[in-house]
């Protein structure tokens, strides 16, 4: 296993953002969570790296566990982050080159040999599936790029510092059908090294590119499986009725 | 039904009038001074010779058998004292733009922010008292017997002056273009491992990097402009100084336009030659302008590109975004 939840619960000040959440999530398997806006399937996301300490008000209960360690123990909050990589929803590059784009994370966890940093910058845009795309502009800015390749960039950029885990936040909302497919390749790839965890609004993203399937509904989760089981035969009328399109 | 259609016609118009005459105001404004500082000014400026004047060391207005209108000590002056002030005053101020854009706690926030708007609204006499009654004895203090000065009033002083002067000018815009940096950028580092300083430094500073060369150079503008601070201060010798004799006395443009105004014969070239001193300042100010517009223009695209790629990939972000 590579998290291990249990009875999770998160507050937004009086708002209950998630209830009871408890789940397994194994290593090397694609997780997706789906569910309607407002669901907590971000939020929860949130909280594997616990982006949710920036947010004021925001409160935790309960246990959330990475290879056995308590996340919100003793276990130092930067380290977590580096293990656990995320991309986000809309593509957000830094405004400067590809290269330092990429060398960013490997430079925060101290690595400072030029060539280091050299092999690091190939071999996150190489398994991003962005390498040719960009090896001819490493030192041009990457708001030069399109918003698909800016999003792979952004992966690249997430697994430089070498992760376990990469958490990813709706990442083609935001991206045309050529990009979204490039994505969704790029995911069935990194499985094989990586546990990814993503959040879609996209059912049929979910049953191509998931192991696995949790349905949210109002901070809870009503569902979770395998995937080719939770899109032929929910077992929650609710779950099915999202699925089918009766609401969302 | 014709008739108030016709009615509201004339109103919208005339209303327009109103804002375009208001508008106009401004321009004429700027106009006339241009006009006035220039038909003043540059014969003056040719009469004396442009080389002369703007690279000539002497400046004996009242000799009247070798008058000598050289003002390159003074355009050095205000160089000196405007870089001093920047030396000082920019790396605190955007240092506090970051720490109140970034780092300070709301409660906190509540009063330094209230407190650097007075501090822009203190008039610079009130400035030039502080450096009086303040930085002047604090500087014959500390150097006087080391270095046989006859008082504090020096090129150091007014630098401090100016350097404190400037801070809400480029904290003001500092802060503001710091605050522009999108949130998804700082939790960008902040995701891959990076601690807030560390994100804030290497990520948001550089991101609103044209925003802060802006401040900066606004800041210029306010500090080689001043005069009246800078003249209690700075001691106003006419002498043509090297960088590194900060703690002597420097006369700036600004200054020895006002020191020299109040005695001089109206009409002689002594009158042209200070009027053609405001030529030049007026020019430096022309240059920073178009600086900091140029350096806008690139900030202002660089966001719009940001925005509209947003908006073109994702109409609905707010819908979408979770509680």
């Amino acid at each position: 296993m590579k998290f291990v939840l249990s009875e999770v619960n998160l507050w937004y000040n009086d708002f209950q953002a998630l209830q009871n959440v408890s789940m397994d999530i194994k290593a090397n398997e694609v997780t997706a969570f789906i569910g309607p806006s407002g669901c907590g399937k971000s939020t929860l996301i949130k909280s594997l790296n616990r982006m949710n300490d920036l947010i004021e008000g925001c409160k935790i209960t309960g246990f959330i566990q990475l290879d056995g360690e308590d996340v919100y123990g003793s276990m130092d909050v930067n380290l977590l982050r580096k293990r656990v990589g995320m991309v986000f929803q809309k593509p957000n590059p830094f405004p400067m080159s590809v290269y330092d784009n990429i060398a960013f994370g490997p430079r925060t966890h101290g690595i400072k040999n030029k060539r280091e940093l050299d092999e690091i910058v190939e071999k996150s845009l190489h398994d991003a599936a962005i390498w040719d795309e960009v090896k001819d502009r490493l030192k041009k800015s990457a708001l030069g790029l399109s918003g698909g390749q800016q999003q792979r960039l952004c992966i690249a950029r997430a697994l430089s510092v070498s992760p376990d885990v990469l958490l990813m936040d709706e990442p083609t909302s935001a991206l045309d059908p050529i990009s979204t497919g490039k994505i969704e390749d790029l995911v069935m790839e990194l499985k094989k090294n990586y546990t990814v965890i993503i959040v879609t609004h996209n059912m049929q993203q979910a049953t191509r590119i998931s192991d696995k399937t949790a349905f949210f509904l109002l901070g809870e989760v009503i569902e979770f499986g395998d995937t080719d089981q939770i899109f032929s035969m929910p077992r929650d009328k609710r779950c099915e009725d999202y699925i089918t399109g009766r609401f969302g | 039904m014709k008739q108030s259609s016709a009615a509201l016609k004339i109103r919208e118009n005339l209303m327009r009038a109103v804002f375009f005459t208001a508008a106009l105001a401004s321009i004429v404004a700027v106009a006339l001074i241009c006009v006035f500082l220039f038909s003043q000014g540059l014969p003056a400026i040719f009469n004396v010779g442009v080389s002369e004047f703007l690279g000539g060391t002497r400046w004996a207005p009242l000799n009247s058998s070798d008058p000598g209108f050289g003002i390159l000590a003074f355009i050095l002056g205000s160089i000196y004292v405007t870089a001093g002030a920047i030396i000082l005053g920019v790396p605190i101020g955007i240092f506090s733009a970051l720490f109140m854009a970034r780092m300070c706690p709301k409660g906190l926030y509540r009063f330094i922010k209230p407190a650097l708007n007075l501090m822009a609204g203190v008039p610079s006499v009130i400035y030039g008292f502080f450096g009086m009654v303040v930085i002047v004895p604090a500087i014959f203090e500390a150097f006087g017997k080391q270095f046989d000065m006859m008082s504090g009033n020096t090129m150091l002083a007014a630098s401090i002056i100016l350097g404190i002067m400037i801070l809400p000018t480029v904290i003001t815009i500092a802060e503001t273009n710091l605050r522009a940096v999108p949130q998804e950028l700082y939790e960008g580092a902040v995701a891959l491992g990076a601690s807030h300083e560390r994100a804030v430094f290497k990520v948001v500073l550089p991101s609103a990097r044209s925003g802060v060369m802006a401040a900066v150079v606004l800041g210029v503008g306010r500090a080689i402009g001043e005069t009246m601070a800078v003249q209690m201060v700075a001691g106003n010798q006419p002498a043509l100084r090297l960088p590194w004799e900060f703690l002597k006395g420097i006369r700036t443009m600004t200054t020895n336009i006002v020191i020299e105004m109040g005695y001089v014969e109206y009409g002689s070239l002594h009158n042209g030659a200070l009027i053609a001193t405001g030529v030049v300042l007026f020019v430096f100010i022309l240059i920073i302008n178009t600086l900091f517009s140029i350096l806008n223009r690139d900030k202002q695209e660089k966001r719009s590109l940001l925005s509209l790629r947003a908006k073109r990939g994702n109409p609905d972000t707010k819908l979408t975004k979770e509680q």
